[in-house]
């Protein structure tokens, strides 16, 4: 069996999700290395647009911050955040990357606070350009920690919009028609939503991975299906590119 | 109106007070803006000011405005914390700002979160008292770049976000759907770092313009900080690349290197090193006093601060980097 760390599987799986030829809005961290992988692999017409302006860069080296001179290097335009974040809200955006402090059963994310608004424990960055990815994008990926406490029956604060409070909620709060949260992988397994009911679905366990351990790490039902198969592994020749091409020094894959 | 947010409602007014502001306070003339730095915060600051920076994140920020106001002692500014990382941490740290409305604070991306913003804010020393998101800043300087009183848009829409926003929701009358209508902002005052200028204030931005165009337009002054000032016909013979017009302009500051520890596009890289300092010091109060008295209080200027932060030597290595010439090592990374 390849030796690789939860990191490395979860950067490969998002990166299995981007088709070619799609669009998809990227913050820093874990989503460039996952489109780093996926042109490298199976999507080399994948469709990078970053918030702050960057539009179809060749992403010379991981960008440290979502506007640094990396996410527009040798980029297909250098627009404002007007322009892309207009390019979301007219639908030219499929997929939008998020992570969270919190998530629930429709998918919805916590990156504001933990416990009382007025008297945080913990004060958390905010939305950033959370919401508006998760408003605007086609579908969305969400890479986070699983966990009992992150997977939370209530969250202590809707930063960004999953499913909100069940099928059809987008769409009367005014959301665009046919948008939310499409996967969410962690370092335990892949989930989805269901289509009619927008629960959380699991649909794969990464190896080594029970379905009781799914559940056990999870503060909500979710929907089990009879046979869950197992996640691929990463391949020998994800593993190369992720270690020796895209994070060297493993900034990020490292973690 | 079918909800309307909670958060408190920062620099916006009537679309015809904005318009008063406009004709009276901008100058058609094109003269000489340049003074130094130290002028520029002392004339266009005042404390409780609600003031935005143009860049993003940590690029193209005018540090070197945020380390005047510090030494100016300038106190109770409330921030437009539009994606702000570094700066907001320094202001926070510098007892600068205390009320901020936030897009996204308390963190330094990739590189962790921030001690000192978050000792304050969880403290009780800064107050949040609004949430929004990136666009929604973005749309509320873009409504004011219009002279509108809002803009609908479609985000925020059924989330705590909206809630503690000062941000309303009303039916649209062409669809009947709920739109999310964004208030205009106009700052009291923007710091804004660019590539080059003339003396008047015509700025050039190279790479990603993130939100300036329209911030530019919001600001009720603007200060531009400038890598370099360049002669007026040096603009007029490439008029293309030029993102902020003179009449928009209240200040010209020449501040080389003056994003530093940030990112200037095309110009030099961040300088990790430096931030690693500043994230290593900030886990502790004395340790942000240590930090804001080595390069703040006992320096005289941005001159001064760049030669105890490397120099010439240090800025080539930034360019280096920039040019992706020599390998990235950000010690916040060591494993």
């Amino acid at each position: 069996m390849a030796d690789y760390n939860p990191t490395e599987l979860m950067a490969c799986v998002a990166s299995r999700v981007l088709e070619d030829g799609s669009s998809v809005f990227v913050g820093t961290g874990l989503p460039i290395i996952a489109v780093m992988l996926a042109q490298r692999l199976h999507a080399p017409n994948l469709l990078i647009l970053f918030e702050a302006g960057g539009i179809g860069p060749r992403i010379p080296t991981i960008p440290i911050s979502v506007g640094d001179s990396r996410t527009f290097h040798k980029a297909v335009m250098a627009a404002s955040m007007d322009y892309v974040m207009s390019c979301a809200q007219l639908g030219f955006v499929d997929y939008g990357f998020l992570g969270a402090a919190q998530i629930d059963m429709y998918g919805n994310l916590n990156t504001t606070v933990i416990g009382d608004y007025a008297h945080p424990r913990v004060r958390l960055p905010g939305s950033g350009g959370g919401n508006d990815v998760g408003s605007l994008c086609w579908r969305n990926i969400i890479l986070m920690r699983h966990d009992k406490r992150r997977f939370s029956e209530r969250l202590d604060f809707v930063t960004t919009p999953g499913y909100l409070t069940g099928p059809g909620a987008r769409e009367r709060a005014g959301l665009p028609a046919d948008t939310g949260p499409h996967r969410v992988i962690t370092q335990l397994c892949v989930l989805g939503f269901h289509p009619e009911s927008k629960r959380m679905t699991l649909v794969s366990t990464h190896p080594g991975v029970t379905v009781e351990e799914v559940v056990g790490n999870t503060g909500f039902e979710l929907i089990i299906p009879d046979a869950v198969p197992t996640t691929d592994p990463p391949t020998a020749e994800e593993l190369r590119l992720l270690r020796e091409g895209i994070d060297p020094t493993g900034i990020v894959i490292g973690k | 109106m079918i909800s309307k947010g909670e958060g408190e409602l920062l620099g916006w007014m009537d679309p015809d007070e904005a318009r008063l502001w406009m004709r009276d306070h901008k100058s058609r003339v094109q003269q000489d803006k340049r003074m130094p730095l130290s002028e520029a915060v002392r004339r266009f600051t005042r404390d409780g000011d609600y003031f935005a920076l143009g860049g993003f994140g940590h690029i193209r920020v005018s540090m070197a405005a945020i380390y005047e106001m510090i030494r100016q002692g300038r106190r109770k500014l409330a921030m437009a914390a539009k994606t702000a990382v570094h700066d907001v941490d320094v202001l926070i740290g510098g007892g600068v700002v205390d009320k901020i409305e936030c897009a996204y604070s308390f963190g330094h991306e990739l590189r962790g979160l921030s001690a000192a913003g978050r000792r304050a804010v969880e403290g009780g020393a800064v107050r949040v008292v609004g949430e929004i998101s990136n666009a929604g800043f973005q749309w509320r300087f873009k409504a004011a770049a219009m002279g509108l009183p809002f803009i609908p848009s479609r985000i925020m829409l059924g989330t705590d976000t909206l809630r503690k926003s000062s941000a309303r929701v009303m039916e649209d009358p062409f669809t009947g759907k709920p739109l999310c209508l964004l208030p205009a902002c106009y700052p009291d005052f923007v710091f804004m770092h660019v590539h080059r200028c003339d003396m008047h204030g015509n700025a050039q931005i190279d790479g990603i313009t993130i939100e300036d165009r329209e911030l530019a337009l919001a600001a009720k002054r603007l200060i531009l900080t400038t890598e370099e000032v360049v002669d007026h016909e040096e603009i007029r013979d490439d008029p293309d690349r030029t993102v902020v017009p003179f009449y928009l302009v209240d200040a010209v500051c020449e501040v080389p290197y003056g994003s530093h520890p940030g990112n200037m596009p095309r110009l030099y890289y961040s300088d990790e090193e430096h931030l690693a300092e500043w994230l290593s010091l900030t886990r502790t109060e004395e340790g942000v006093q240590e930090y804001l008295d080595k390069y703040i209080h006992s320096v005289e200027d941005f001159s001064e601060y760049i030669e105890i932060v490397g120099g010439e030597e240090k800025m080539e290595h930034l360019r280096r980097l920039e040019a992706l010439e020599v390998p990235l090592e950000a010690p916040w990374a060591r494993r």
